[in-house]
């Protein structure tokens, strides 16, 4: 019984560290969706902010700056796809995709450039990474059983972007549902004619909306190569970015589904590591290969039939233009 | 009453002799080549009803877009209350006073009344102060002017009535002393055009200005202490509308004498060619939308069916068309049963004698994109050249001939089918589906979106193919137009054919009545799971996939 019990733990406490890109990822997408911004190049987004935080973090020594670069670098991204979606009224989707090739293109040959280590950055230690946290009474709880080991391994012990990105999914939901610019992001995602027609400018409502999106991008990007790992390694994203989108579907544009569905991935994930090399009865020993291809297997899955009819806000991907 | 609105408009200081409430003065504006608005001349006095009419693409919903801030005048001025005002976005205009409901609602579907009422004007950076006040407002509005919306109800459940309603409601909201309609009666049944038009008369007596703009003569007659007509750009006249008639404003707007009347000899029905029985039919949700209807077309006859707009119109004549699949029901053409399940259904029925001018010729009659003569022989494509290649000559002598015989402007078959007008459109679309001699021709809103001047042509095209003996159904929610074409009329309601009626002596009100369903109220039509069990067979079915029914098995 008692390792059962450490087991899950376990398990569950690598879901949400592992759940926690996608978490940040899902809600930066979830702005710019329903701002009316179709955002493919989060996958893009997560792969810069991850390079710039661990270069700025190995030069500098400082994970702050390392997530301030992080950040940066999604911003400079989301200011292109802006430009490109929103003044100049061009495609999102292939603006997005362009901006995924720029990122896994310029990661590479900077990180090469720069360090000379084959695309990887420096190992990062000590304050260039952001450490585990430990909350009050984590350790004078540790003893008590079932209570405390869950407070001390699964809700104890992480770096602060963790908290910050499960704090972020009911501030987003708050901001959605409970303030002016919810409502204004949700209608000009849905009819920005209604937006501007109220004498409201989209253009700016949808900056707003991107800008949002690039700070939690980044910081997840910052996430998987300094908080997550201690170092950049190329194409690190792994498709997170676009699993982020699944995601977001899934949950049908709503941060509460959206947080409970990027666990599911995260615990899929932790699970996929956990079984790999274990014999099973009948099967055998099963290819690692087939284990790690779960979460996208069942991401393919859920998209194919099983979220039934996932309306889209209404205005997802047209740019919008004063008609005549 | 306008304590309700402490954000509005500063008043005039001099109320004159003849306040007016806008004025216009020399406004000119330009799309490229196009010159929209030449040199507007308008005035319109304050606490009247100022109708505005002209065909399309006359200018009257530039010239109104100007005076809401939605585009900018290249050059002239506009005067509120007697003070110069420049107005270069909406938000200049509502804080003016100057209001606008849209013809194509500018609301957030998904949204409920109250977000969409407040969105924009909310007072504070947190929703709830603002949406609580706007509660209390909506309630007062509604005690005043018989504005009545469940303030929690979601957009896209509502009636188009009711939306409407909405957009008045943020309009007053925002504190508007000028409201202006845009073709507001055009989604509208008799009933709801009614209740409008009694709102409107409340707003007046309020002392509110409106501006309504509309084709519709009758609407102006009834409603309007002035009218202004414009025509291509230009504004031609402002009468008093007590001292002028609907035959001197159609001569207005189009330049030359309109007959408004269909002239037409009497029906001389011949045999059946259509026959309809206990026809069935869902809509994509599987939610039965016709319920066990049966009618006969005759040869030399144009039946029409009224109805707002809803009530399983479409469905019928998708069906009819072979574009939708029948639950049940047959239907017969010339005696002989088509068969329409499947994809080709359109083009096997097509085949058998039927001729269908579709609802929405946007969507469902043109491929914008595709140039005049590509669209004049869609459908109809297999009889030009032999295998896979395309007789492309004879193709565009067909169209050359389209143009020539239904004076479709311009004449030009290269042109993309997006750049000609609604009323052209819609005559490229007749062209293809009359001139192929159908036996059947059935027509859905065949005038909706159409210029006076078009409108009586498609109307005399429509009665000479009935002349020729073709049997004709008309489905249209105009119920003028149904009633000035059809030789008889068949009202549907939630899917029923609920009467008959002959145009010649049935009353509006009676049609009215039966159109939203005489004995129940208008909104709260029975589900189809409430059917009483004793029904017919087909009934039964209903009952038996009624989404209560289903509601277990299907996650959606």
């Amino acid at each position: 019984m008692e390792s059962y019990l450490v087991d899950i733990t376990l398990i569950l406490d690598s879901t949400v560290r592992l759940a926690v890109p996608l978490i940040l990822a899902c809600l930066a997408g979830l702005y710019s969706e329903r701002a009316g911004i179709v955002d493919i190049g989060l996958e893009g987004k997560l792969l810069a902010g991850a390079f710039a935080a661990a270069a700025m973090s190995a030069v500098t020594g400082s994970a702050w700056l390392g997530l301030l670069a992080g950040i940066g670098a999604a911003l400079i991204f989301s200011g292109i796809h802006g430009l490109a979606s929103i003044n100049f009224k061009g495609n999102q989707t292939i603006s997005g995709v362009a901006l995924n090739f720029l990122a896994a293109g310029l990661t590479t040959f900077l990180g090469q450039s720069w360090f000379k280590r084959g695309g990887y950055t420096p190992q990062l230690s000590g304050d260039q990474r952001f450490n585990p946290i430990t909350l009050p009474f984590a350790n004078e709880l540790r003893e008590v059983p079932v209570i405390g080991q869950i407070y001390y391994e699964l809700i104890s012990g992480h770096n602060i972007i963790t908290y910050v990105a499960f704090i972020a999914v009911p501030v987003t939901a708050w901001v959605l549902f409970r303030t002016r610019f919810g409502l204004r992001l949700r209608a000009v995602g849905e009819n920005p004619k209604a937006i501007d027609t109220a004498g409201i400018s989209v253009t700016r409502l949808r900056y707003q909306a991107l800008i949002i999106t690039a700070v939690l991008v980044g910081i997840g990007g910052a996430y998987l190569s300094i908080a997550q790992s201690a170092g950049f390694n190329n194409n690190m994203s792994a498709g997170r970015g676009y699993i982020a989108l699944a995601a977001l579907i899934f949950a049908k544009w709503r941060p509460g589904p959206a947080l409970l569905v990027c666990l599911m991935f995260g615990f899929l994930d932790a699970v996929q590591f956990r079984i790999q090399g274990q014999v099973f009865p009948i099967i055998g020993e099963v290819p690692v290969q087939a284990i790690q291809a779960l979460p996208y297997i069942l991401t393919v899955i859920l998209l194919a039939g099983f979220i039934g009819r996932a309306v889209a806000p209404k205005a997802s991907g047209i740019p919008y233009t004063k008609e005549r | 009453m306008t304590s309700l609105h402490p954000t509005n408009a500063q008043r005039s200081e001099g109320t004159a002799a003849a306040p007016l409430a806008i004025e216009l003065v020399g406004i000119n504006k330009h799309f490229g080549p196009v010159h929209a608005n030449r040199d507007i001349h308008l005035a319109i006095k304050r606490g009247t009803v100022h109708g505005i009419v002209g065909e399309n693409g006359a200018g009257k919903s530039t010239l109104m877009s100007i005076l809401y801030g939605f585009y900018t005048a290249d050059s002239g001025e506009i005067r509120v209350n007697g003070t110069p005002a420049t107005i270069t976005d909406s938000r200049h205009a509502l804080a003016l006073g100057i209001g606008m409901v849209h013809q194509h609602f500018m609301l957030v579907d998904n949204f409920s009344v109250l977000e969409n009422v407040v969105l924009g004007a909310e007072d504070s950076a947190f929703l709830a102060p603002t949406l609580n006040k706007a509660r209390t407002q909506l309630k007062a509005l509604a005690r005043d002017y018989g504005l009545e919306v469940d303030p929690d109800a979601i957009i896209e459940n509502l009636s188009v009535g009711q939306q409407q309603r909405v957009e008045i409601l943020k309009a007053l909201y925002r504190g508007a002393e000028t409201l202006i309609l845009d073709e507001p009666t055009g989604v509208l049944t008799p009933d709801e055009a009614d209740h409008l038009f009694r709102i409107l008369g409340k707003l007046r007596e309020e002392g509110k200005t409106i501006i309504l703009i509309t084709h519709k003569l009758r609407e102006i007659m009834a409603i309007t202490d002035e009218v202004s007509v414009m025509r291509q750009g230009a504004m031609v006249k402002t009468l008093t509308t007590s001292e002028t008639s609907p035959g001197e404003l159609a001569e207005l707007m189009v330049g030359r004498r309109v007959l408004l009347r269909v002239e037409k000899g009497p029906a001389s029905p011949g045999k059946v060619l259509l026959d309809v029985q206990d026809l069935v039919v869902t809509d994509d949700f599987k939610v039965p939308r016709v319920k066990g209807v049966s009618f006969q077309v005759r040869a030399g006859e144009i039946v029409g069916i009224a109805g707002v707009a809803g009530n399983g119109q479409s469905e019928l004549l998708e069906s009819i068309a072979g574009m939708r699949d029948q639950l049940l029901g047959t239907i017969r053409l010339n005696g002989e049963v088509l068969s329409l399940e499947g994809d080709d259904g359109a083009a096997r029925a097509r085949t058998a004698g039927l001729a269908h001018v579709p609802e929405d010729r946007l969507r469902m009659g043109l491929v914008t994109t595709f140039s005049e003569w590509e669209n004049s022989i869609l459908g109809y494509q297999h009889s030009y050249g032999d295998g896979p290649g395309l007789d492309i000559a004879k193709a565009r002598q067909t169209a050359e001939e389209y143009i020539k015989k239904f004076d479709i402007r311009p004449p030009n078959i290269d042109l993309k089918t997006a750049n000609f007008s609604g009323g052209n459109q819609q005559k490229i679309v007749l062209a293809r589906e009359m001139e192929r001699n159908p036996d059947v021709l059935i027509v859905g809103q065949p005038t909706r979106g159409v210029d006076i001047g078009a409108i009586e042509f498609i109307h005399n095209q429509i009665i000479k193919m009935r002349d020729a003996g073709k049997a004709i159904l008309l489905v249209s929610v105009e119920l003028d137009e149904i009633r000035s074409l059809a030789d008889r009329i068949l009202v549907i309601f939630d899917g029923k054919i609920v009467g008959e009626a002959d145009p010649a002596t049935a009353d509006e009100t009676e049609l009215g009545l039966l159109m939203t369903g005489s004995h129940a109220s208008s909104d709260k039509t029975p589900g189809p799971g409430t059917l009483p069990a004793h029904e017919t067979p087909v009934q039964q079915t209903l009952v038996k996939m009624s989404p209560q029914d289903l509601s277990g098995k299907d996650p959606n």
